[in-house]
């Protein structure tokens, strides 16, 4: 560790206590305690707290290292003149085109935030690269397959994921070509020049801590709702149409489940309407805890504010009519 | 947190996960069939580490100063730091499977309705999982296990009236959905070990029913022969 501490170029001579110092005592500090650690996670509620945490992280582990593996190679490998070639020049008919083009790219919804910043900074009009955001972690093969494995008995449940997601996309990406301002927007500083290989890893190390980071705070609080809420009080809310709509609406958003995991968690609330669970799936991969702190993070805090809330009332309005028409 | 930092954190993680997914540590928290994914990905993690430790300390000065600028600028993502939470649950405390709390506090799993239960395979006794069982003498009236004698495996919780019933958690993806199946336990010996022990049970159908006061879903009987504790078995979920 002293060695790095000299081989510091100056500009980081400044910090004075390192984060790899601060990482160092912390390690120590919990080899010494490993004891008390175990001895704390001791009560039955607590233990199982813990369970379910690890659970959730270890499940969505491979699906965000590959979600993370494939924005970098598109932020990195694929030339932003691709982009312009590809989509439609005209706004209008760009939104659904990206919307669509949602369905090859298959990424979880903590790979598709990082993703859509680098579409709008490669010159994607802004419209577009947000269908594409609320689209891709929706309605690509393995989020649709993995629906199709989790309700073996509805298959039309499929179907009704993929259209409601489109089209709630989509009516999105139009909204913010009529109401939407760029100065909303704020993109963080670009990453610095340097090889293909340094850009593509440290894309990689950059997305991997950042969205890693906000998929444990998500699984702490799955976690947390999974233990505290009693299954009774979810009985009582599933009996109401419109109650137990609005449940799982605000649950989505609460457990902030990867959208390839999500439908197994849909297909095990079994005591809920086919409606209610199918505005969990559409709900669930655009607006969650976690999706919000990253759209902060990497859109900025003016455009989450106002796309959430806006996203998270039309979710729900096109889940319930698709559930009413389809299911 | 700077890029050093990271690249300890995600080397711990990835570790962590490979660890996890070497040995039997996984089945814990997820089903068997994702192990290969998590190895791979885990070889990523421990990749990216090596490789941003690569990349910060090779001999090339003006691309790494380069990049020390923009990492200053850029915000460091703090948020980071949570990662060692899993580390800590996976290599330090290593939560074990789910087991009686959750299947106390939850309803047992409404067992599935199928349109043709086939015979028992041969065997006296012969072995059945939990949910087939209750399936079979829920949804068919025990017919297809009447005069067999089984043998059933589970842990021991405590039921709404106090007594031990048979139990085992359910996983369709991972333990974050993990719901219980109960059957009751009734005549022969009296089951006398605490909840969570594990016991391998030899009885026959029984007709005696009951419903789950936390969900109101039916709950098999099986009518006890014999019993015997054992340790865990490896894969704890059905």
């Amino acid at each position: 560790m002293t060695d790095t501490q000299t081989l510091d170029p100056p500009v980081r001579r400044d910090r004075g206590i390192g984060s790899v110092e601060v990482l160092a005592a912390l390690l120590i500090l919990l080899v010494v305690l490993r004891g008390h650690l175990a001895g704390l996670a001791g009560g039955a509620r607590l233990q199982t707290w813990t369970t379910v945490f690890v659970s959730v992280l270890v499940q969505a582990v491979p699906f965000l290292v590959f979600g993370v593996v494939l924005s970098a190679v598109i932020a990195v490998f694929v030339p932003s003149s691709f982009w312009a070639r590809a989509l439609p020049r005209h706004p209008a008919l760009a939104v659904p085109a990206a919307g669509l083009a949602g369905v090859a790219l298959p990424g979880c919804e903590c790979g598709s935030v990082p993703v859509a910043g680098s579409l709008i900074r490669r010159g994607v009009t802004p419209a577009a690269a947000l269908a594409f955001l609320l689209a891709s972690p929706a309605i690509n093969p393995i989020v649709l397959t993995a629906t199709a494995v989790a309700f073996p008995g509805n298959p039309e449940m499929v179907l009704a994921r993929g259209l409601a997601s489109l089209v709630v996309a989509v009516l999105m990406g139009w909204l913010w070509l009529r109401v939407g301002r760029a100065d909303w927007i704020r993109l963080p500083h670009q990453e610095a020049g340097g090889s293909k290989g340094l850009a593509f890893w440290s894309a990689v190390r950059h997305d991997m801590v950042h969205a890693g980071g906000f998929l444990v705070l998500g699984a702490a609080a799955a976690a947390s709702i999974n233990v505290l809420v009693p299954e009774a009080w979810l009985q009582t809310l599933a009996g109401n149409p419109v109650l137990s709509v609005l449940a799982l609406a605000v649950l989505a958003v609460l457990l902030s489940i990867c959208s390839e995991a999500d439908a197994f968690v849909a297909a095990s609330l079994s005591q809920f309407s086919l409606t209610s669970r199918l505005v969990f799936l559409v709900v669930g991969p655009m607006v969650d805890l976690k999706l919000i702190a990253m759209q902060t993070g990497v859109l900025g805090r003016r455009f989450a504010i106002r796309f959430a809330p806006a996203t998270f009332v039309l979710a729900v309005l096109v889940g319930s009519l698709t559930g009413v028409v389809l299911l | 947190m700077n890029r050093q930092a990271q690249a300890v954190v995600l080397l711990l993680f990835g570790g962590a996960i490979l660890k996890a997914s070497a040995t039997d540590l996984h089945l814990r928290y997820v089903k068997e069939g994702l192990r290969p994914f998590l190895l791979v990905s885990g070889a990523v993690l421990v990749a990216a580490a090596v490789m941003t430790m690569w990349y910060e300390y090779r001999p090339s000065p003006p691309s790494r100063r380069d990049s020390g600028v923009h990492d200053h600028g850029h915000g460091e993502p703090r948020v980071g730091w949570l990662l060692l939470l899993p580390v800590i649950g996976l290599l330090l405390v290593a939560p074990p499977a789910l087991g009686s709390y959750t299947a106390q506090e939850s309803g047992t799993l409404p067992a599935a309705a199928e349109s043709d239960y086939a015979p028992l395979p041969e065997g006296d006794p012969v072995p059945v999982g939990l949910l087939d069982y209750a399936s079979r003498v829920i949804y068919d009236d025990g017919r297809s296990v009447a005069g067999r004698r089984l043998l059933l495996t589970g842990f021991l919780t405590t039921g709404p009236d106090g007594a031990p019933m048979l139990a085992r958690i359910v996983v369709s993806c991972c333990a974050a959905d993990g719901r219980p199946i109960k059957v009751g336990l009734t005549g022969g010996p009296a089951v006398d070990v605490p909840a969570g022990t594990w016991v391998q049970v030899t009885g026959r159908h029984s007709t005696r029913r009951t419903t789950d006061p936390v969900n109101q879903a039916d709950i098999a009987y099986l009518e006890v022969e014999q019993w015997q504790s054992i340790t865990a078995p490896k894969q704890q979920y059905e």
